[in-house]
Parts: C-alpha cells; structure tokens; sequence
C-alpha cells in the first residue's frame, strides 16, 4: 500500500489489524529473543523501520541501538505509561488486556541496550490497574529468574501532570523532583534516568517490537507506506458512531477514516489530541494519516457540524494553559496569551487582525519552546484558526 | 564568522569570544544552566526549532545566527510575553533603571506592546514580614534564579517551584511568608533576582529622618566588606578600595560620627579567642566532658540562622559572641555614650553591611542588652549607594578621609572579615601570639591555608613553646576548618556530625565568598567579581599599619576604661548573646 495509490481514489477500506492485542506466548518470544545477539535486535527493529508510536515518530530501532552503544555499565527501560494526551486511552487498554506484552518489550529492550532495571511510569489515573499489573509483573520476574535473566521491573505512578508524558520531565518525576523538561542535549540516549543511558518508548511501541520479534521485520513491513509503516492503534472518539480502540493499517487518508468512523456530518478531524493537527472536511481527501501527513499517537476526535470551533480551540488553550509545566516563558505565558486572545476576539474586545499576531506568537512558540508540548501547541492553534477563522471570530 | 572552542562550550560562551553578546535573562554564572527563559534562542542553520544559546553545547561544523529574523521575532516574543506577566510599575519599582527585565524591554521592545496585560488577572500581596527580604509575585519572572541560587549555592531550599502552567509561582514551605520559613535572609536571592521580586527591606527613608533630625546623635559603622564593593555601585572597577571616599562621603552625609565594624571584628577575636581557649582549657585541663567543641564563628547571621534551623543541636557550640555589627551597636548606646556624654536615647545606630540577614539580625529581640536597640537600622552596599546618589555627591570627586574616633581604629586582621577564612585567620594571629608569644608562623602574617575559594577547607596549627599559662597547648595541633555559602556549611557540619571532620574551631560563612560576596552586595556578584574583592581585602589588610586584633590600641583602651577583660561581666552583659531554636522548614 503505497500513498501514490490513494491520489484520487474514492473509498477504500480500512484494513483492520491484529497484533497488538493478539494473544501470545511471551515465553516462547523470550526464548526467541535470548538466541539473538544485541546487535541483532537493534538490527531488526532497525529494518521494520518501527517508529515511536506516542507521536514523536524517532526511530525505535535507533533509539536502541545508541543506547546499545554507550558504555555505562547502568542503563534503563523506561515504559511511558503516562498516557495523558487529550482523546487517548488506547495505552490503558493495552495495560489491561496484554500487559505481558508489554513486559516483554521492556526485557527485549534490556537485552539490546544491557539494562538490569526498569520502570514503568503509570498515569495518575491509571491507579486502578496497579494490582493487575503487579501480578503480571510477579509472573514475569519469576519467567526472568528461570530464563536466568537479571532485569527487574518497578511501577512508578504520575501524579496527574500531562507534562509528565514528556519524556524528560517523566525521568525527573520518576527521580523524586518536580516534573519539567530537561534541556536537550544530552538526550536519554546518553543522559536519561538518573543520568544513565535509558530507553524510553510508550507502551504501544514496545508491544510492536515484541510482535517484530515475532514474526520478523518483513512482515512488519507489509503494512502501512514508505514513511509510515506498520499499524497503529487509534483511539477513536467524539461524533462517531464507532468510539473506541481499533488497530489500523497507517497510510489511510483522512477521508478514508471518516467513511470509515464519522457519521455523515463530520466537519473536522482533530488528529493527535490537543497537540496535533485539526484537519477540515475540504483536507479530508490529501491528508495522510501518518508521518508523511499528519502524525498522531493515537487520539482521533471527530467533531459534526454541531460543534462550536471555537469551544474546541477554547477547551485545548484552556488545557493547555494548566498543564504547561511553567518553566519557559513562550509555553507558560504564550498559553495564556493564546487563551485571552481567542477570547478578546471572539467579545470583539480585540479585531480579528489580532488573531494573525497570536498566530505569529503560536510560531514563536513552535520554535522557542523548550520541549514538545509548548512546540506544539501551535499544531492546534494553527491548524483551527487557519480553518475556521469565521468560527473564532463570530 | 569562524570560532573553535573546546568541546562541550555552549552557544553563549562561544559567541562572547567572538564579541556577540547573546541576551540571556535566566542564566547566571553561579548557578547551572536553566534554559526556561528561551530570550537567549538562536538559530541553528538546518534545525527545525531554534536552540538556547545557554544550554546548547557547540558541535563541529555547527552554524548559529544570532540576530536572524526568526530569532528577532521570537526573542522580541518571548521578552514581550515576559513583560505581559510582569507588573511593569517601573516608575515605582525599586529595580527601576536596575532590572534587567526593563533593560532587555530597552533593548528589544521598543513601542507599543503586542499582547493583553495579564497582571490583573492575577493578584499577589508583597510578602513584607521579613525584616530582610521582600518578595512581590507580582513581578516574578520564573526565571528561577533565585530558587536554583538557594538550592545550590545555600541547600537551604526555603524557595521552590509550586503548582504548573498559569499558576506556577515560586513559593515557601505551604505558602508562608519568609518570615515564617527556613529562610536564613541571607538575599544571595536578591543578589540574583533580575526583577524586583525579591528585594531587600530598606530603611532609607528611616535613616534620613534620624539625620536630619536635629535632635538625634546619628553614628554610622561599615562593615569591612562594603569598603571593596561599593565602588562597583557608584562607577568604579569591581575590586576598587574605596575606604576614604566612603568615610568622606558618609560624612558629607550628615552622620555625625563615621566609625568602623571592623573595630568590634577586634574586640571579635578579642572574645572569641578568649571563648575558644576557654573551651580548650576546660576540655583539656578540666576534662570537662560537657565543652562543646568544636566551636563554630557566630559572625554571619545567615549561619546563624541556618544553624538554629537545621543543626540546632549544635547550638552549644556556636561561639556566644554577638557578631561585630551587634558588638557595634551595644557599645555605641553605652561605651561611646559615655565617652562622649551622650544620651543613650539620642543615639541612633546606623550600619552600613554587605549583608540582607544583619537586618534581621538587628531586630532580633535579644539584641538589646543596653536596654535599647544595638543598631537601629540597618542599610545594605546597595542602598548607601542608592543615599549618596540622592545625597547629589559626586563620590568618584571625593577626597579620602579617616575614620572618627572613638572606635574608629581596627587592623587588617579587622578588615579580612570579609573574606572566608578572614575570621580564622584573624582569630589565629592573636590566639597564637596570645598563647606563644609569637607571631603566627606564616610569611608576612599572611595564613595562606585559611585563604581561597574552595568550599571547604581545613588546616592547622601547632603550638609549641608556649607560655607557662598557656603550657597545656604545647603540642597540641589546633585544627580548624572552613565553609563558605550554606551548602558548604551543611557539607561541614554533616562531617562533623559523622565524625569525618574532626576539629576544634569552624569559620562559617554564610555566603560564597564569605562577607564580600554577602547578598546586599552589588548585583551583578559572581564568581570573577568575588575574586576581585577579595583581591581588594587582603590588599587592605596589607596596607594597614597593624594587622593583629589585640594591637588595636582604642581596643586596648576599651578593655582598660570599660569592659574589664575578654568574657568579663561587662563583656557577657553587652558582647555576648544566646541562640533559639528553630523549625525546620
């Protein structure tokens, strides 16, 4: 499936997947994995062509094998369980269903970079799956003693903050301090937990690594386009008469989903949560459901013609206003600007040429902002006033 | 433009070789990097974003533009932002014409502002209830310098991060006010704050009213550390001495007695020497098992305060000596009173210090042991820096001239309390000569072991040939350590609490540097600057005729006419004081 097959094309179906959540023996992808050096883990995720699933896309396969490199005699897994964008719930669903899964990636992940602990850094909300999980846990360190296998696994739980979903400020939470982004470089690579080299992937990711471990790269390959290949599970909500959890081929147009999952009036299609893009019915047909189009960790929120644009925007701005973590200045004030400034707007207290100066600001932000969150609020921002400008004006 | 520059450099630092200064608001060269400001971004050629010069190490083949038109966009941005949150009453701030805010908003914003005024949303009340420190929300910046400088520099942590995004504030321990917390008042915050959220509390407007009051006798002491920082204040080089024009210029203030610190930092080593043989002679003649040693220095009122705080167990063992300033002011409402037939009543003592937490030390209840207030008021360098400005002196045109008598005399051992290790080194050229009857045997008196920047440091002496009522000292090597900034402090007493550091006497003080690094010192303070003044210090004790406290002849004079001898009743009656215990947050 390539994109070059979609230009043009009118419906198609979205192909349906099942690998995250299929049912497998850990124990026998264990053994598996134990016959293979390091270097040939990093190798086959390298040629899956595996890409970040929380949204930031950074090659998996990289990413361990720069870990792999370093020397340190003390490295991390880090599981990013902190799944707080706005529209996902994908991650809780995976915890309940195939947390075995996922434990096995840490190991994998182990392996390949020689780490002895991990951590799994659970959302605040996501309290209620503690018990569960540690029974799970229990199992696999006793699969850990009789492999002879020395890697431990540990839970640590956020505390509300969406900021802790950053990976930097994650490891600050996790080492007992205030949970705000580092400056990068070093990147965890080199300098992650307590300053050690650490992996860290979302939960998605390390299930799929599991799964490449499987069946192979190749296979892997099968799916999705040039740029995006492989599934991914979506988190499907808002006015659709199909909300929740589905595993979908990558490289689907929006349009294609729509058909798929909205319910015949669907004006936009927020892809990404609150830090993505917000795409407009006219877009529907061009725009890429993938790292070639739009990215996304998995939140996709259909709003119909009932909806007020604005309330949307409103409601991110507002979001994101409270969870900036604070410490710099184009997120933490540039935030409140962007709120107030909607609002000014909208009463008429401001003109609407004020909206392009606060869309100047958003790309300031972009640019300036000290980690992923203040870069993308202007994802929303933009996306929303560039397409509905009459509705944050009027 | 070319550079090469060893690994791991940052943007800044290689762009200050190349002559480009990157504006930076957040960064401080004593503290590490914070990289949260973003007014130093620059541009990468070939990134997607644009980087923190601060933050940024420089690699090969890397090209930066600093002036670029996305970095003159988001630089304007980010100090407009700034200045949206910041209650921008400069006409009335303290900071006004010193804010480094107000000077980035010259630079960059010149005209109308873009974006909604965001200061009525939220309101703050100024935190007065610190006799030292003022803290007003309402023009905080986040840059959090100051919570970096009292986690890093102090390990005191008595400010923090609290809450997120539009609520992020910089607060105490559950939101109390300074007075209330673990603050030591030591304003190494002040010192760093690049807006006026954190001040110091000022008594200038008091200290003019007693001036010109005709009925009031107004007698000024200086603090040995303000005579080498000043200068930087009123347009001279960091590291001038400028010893006569301030003694000339606090006169032409209208002060009718100009007098020195550094006279009670004799009287200091006087009692102090005196507590510590004491101590020694008692646990090693008396074998009393209940002498606390070792004995710490009680000079710095920070160290003071941080040690009724966190190591109040150690309380016994803080020297009972009231600190210089205090010594000052309980002999000004009596010895002086006396000599010049004044009315103790009619008296107001002023100190000029280099210090934030002599304010609070003045105000301390137990400080009255004359039966009025030792000093009245207490002003920073900064502040008679701000008095002679109002005063219209031209301080750079004054001519030098000497203190006023009586207790205008000191010695360089005097004037060295204002570097770390200056105490130690004072109090051991007596306390050896005392017990020996020798000079301390270090070239030109000068106790290099003593001196320097590290954190802390230790040395010894040994007494040998001593005389004949000193003779339980022969042999005995006398170890002493040193800390400077309270983190140090901590490190020190932690050692001496796990029995790693094993000593008998401790000098603390506690801001880097000792005095002259002290935080009511000229903003900017850092590392190089610190350097220069201590450069200054020992160059002062080394131009005085006497370099040894008990050579002093007005201290002489004042044991003979007035207190009796070193701990005598006087002495305990005026000189010495107690501690309080205190919580621990």
């Amino acid at each position: 499936m390539v994109i070059e097959k979609y230009k043009g094309m009118s419906i198609k179906h979205v192909k349906r997947v099942d690998l995250i959540f299929e049912k497998v023996s850990c124990r026998d992808i264990l053994v598996k994995i134990m016959k293979m050096t390091p270097d040939e883990i990093c190798q086959e995720l390298l040629e899956s062509d595996l890409k970040g699933r929380g949204g930031a896309g950074f090659p998996t396969g990289l990413k361990w094998r720069y870990t792999a490199q370093e020397k340190d005699p003390v490295k991390y897994v880090v599981c990013n369980a902190d799944e707080g964008e706005p529209g996902t719930f994908k991650d809780r669903e995976i915890l309940e269903q195939v947390a075995e899964k996922v434990l096995c990636g840490m190991a994998t992940a182990a392996m390949a970079i020689g780490a002895k602990m991990g951590y799994i850094y659970l959302r605040g909300e996501y309290k209620f799956l503690i018990p569960k999980l540690n029974e799970k846990l229990m199992q696999f360190h006793q699969t850990m003693d009789e492999f002879n296998l020395n890697f431990r696994i540990q839970v640590r739980l956020g505390s509300g903050a969406y900021i802790c979903g950053e990976e930097s400020a994650l490891f600050e939470s996790i080492e007992g301090k205030r949970g705000e982004p580092r400056n990068k470089p070093p990147y965890p690579t080199t300098s992650g937990l307590f300053g050690k080299p650490t992996v860290i992937n979302n939960v998605e990711t390390l299930v799929y690594s599991v799964m490449i471990m499987k069946y192979g790269a190749a296979h892997f390959k099968e799916l999705g386009t040039k740029d995006s290949r492989g599934s991914k599970v979506f988190s499907i909500s808002g006015d659709t008469p199909k909300a929740g959890i589905y595993e979908l081929e990558l490289g689907m147009s929006v349009f294609e989903f729509v058909q798929e999952f909205g319910d015949g009036d669907t004006k936009a299609v927020q892809v990404g949560g609150a830090s993505g893009f917000c795409v407009p019915r006219k877009k529907f047909e061009e725009t890429i459901i993938g790292f070639e189009g739009v990215p996304t960790g998995g939140s996709m929120k259909l709003f119909n013609s009932t909806r007020s644009m604005y309330n949307v925007l409103h409601n991110y701005l507002d979001f994101f206003s409270e969870e900036s973590c604070g410490q710099c200045t184009p997120c933490r004030v540039g935030c409140q600007q962007l709120l107030k400034g909607v609002e000014s707007v909208k009463r008429g207290d401001k003109t609407s040429r004020y909206l392009d100066e606060l869309v100047k600001l958003a790309k300031t932000m972009k640019r300036a902002s000290k980690c992923g969150l203040g870069q993308s609020v202007g994802n929303a921002f933009g996306s929303i006033v560039e397409n509905f400008k009459e509705e944050i004006i009027y | 433009m070319i550079v090469k520059v060893p690994e791991g450099t940052t943007i800044l630092d290689a762009a200050k070789k190349m002559n480009f200064k990157i504006p930076t608001l957040c960064n401080h060269d004593d503290l590490c990097v914070a990289g949260n400001c973003r007014v130093c971004v620059v541009e990468q050629l070939g990134g997607k974003v644009l980087v923190a010069a601060c933050a940024t190490p420089v690699s090969e083949g890397m090209q930066i533009l600093t002036n670029s038109m996305k970095v003159r966009s988001a630089r304007k941005h980010i100090i407009e932002l700034l200045l949206s949150e910041h209650n921008a009453d400069c006409t009335k701030c303290y900071k006004n014409g010193k804010c480094e805010l107000q000077n980035l908003s010259n630079e960059f914003c010149v005209g109308d502002h873009i974006f909604l005024d965001l200061t009525d949303i939220k309101k703050y009340t100024i935190d007065r209830f610190s006799r030292s420190i003022q803290k007003d929300d309402s023009k905080c910046i986040r840059c959090q310098r100051c919570v970096r400088t009292c986690e890093q520099l102090q390990g005191v942590n008595a400010l923090t991060v609290a809450y997120k995004g539009d609520h992020q504030r910089i607060i105490t321990f559950e939101d109390l006010s300074m007075a209330e917390v673990i603050c030591t008042n030591c304003g190494q915050c002040i010192n760093r704050c690049p807006t006026g959220a954190l001040v110091e509390r000022t008594y200038l407007d008091e200290v003019w009213d007693a001036i010109l009051d005709p009925s009031k006798h107004v007698v000024v002491q200086t603090a040995p550390a303000v005579r080498v920082g000043l200068g930087e204040e009123l347009g001279f080089e960091p590291g001038e001495r400028v010893t006569g024009k301030m003694v000339a210029t606090l006169k032409r203030l209208g002060f009718d007695s100009v007098l020195d610190t550094d006279f009670t930092a004799d009287l200091t080593i006087m009692e102090e020497g005196t507590e510590l043989l004491t101590r020694l002679k008692k646990a090693i003649v008396d074998k009393d098992p209940d002498v606390a040693l070792p004995m710490t220095t009680s000079c710095s009122p920070g160290w003071i305060k941080f040690i009724e705080h966190t190591f109040p167990e150690y309380l016994p063992n803080v020297s009972s000596c009231k600190s210089p300033q205090q010594m000052f002011g309980a002999l000004v409402k009596t010895y002086y009173a006396q000599v010049r037939n004044l009315d103790p009543k009619d008296i107001v003592s002023v100190s000029i210090m280099p210090c934030t937490a002599k304010k609070f030390e003045a105000n301390r209840p137990e400080m009255r042991s004359s039966g009025y207030k030792d000093v009245d008021y207490v002003l920073t360098t900064r502040e008679l820096a701000r008095m002679i400005r109002q005063a219209g002196v031209d301080f750079s045109r004054m001519k030098e001239d000497q203190y006023d008598s009586i207790m205008g005399v000191s010695t360089g051992a005097a004037v060295i309390f204002g570097a770390t290790g200056g105490v130690m080194e004072a109090a051991l050229r007596t306390a050896y000569e005392l017990v020996t009857g020798r000079e301390v045997p270090f070239k030109g008196l000068n106790i290099e072991p003593v001196r320097g920047m590290e954190g802390v440091r230790q040395a010894s002496v040994l007494f040998e040939d001593c005389k004949e009522e000193w003779s339980f000292l022969n042999g005995i090597e006398l170890k002493c350590a040193i800390a400077h900034g309270l983190v140090n402090a901590r490190k020190l007493m932690n050692g001496v609490k796990n029995g790693e550091i094993d000593v008998h006497f401790i000098e603390v003080m506690a801001c880097p540097g000792g005095c002259l690094g002290g935080g009511g010192q000229p903003i900017p303070t850092n590392e190089e600057i610190r350097r220069k003044r201590t450069e200054a210090i020992y160059a002062e004790d080394m131009s005085m005729e006497l370099r040894k406290s008990h050579e002093n002849p007005e201290i002489i004079e004042v044991y003979r006419n007035f207190l009796g001898e070193p701990l005598g009743h006087k002495s305990h009656e005026l000189l010495h004081t107690h501690y309080t215990r205190r919580v621990r947050y």
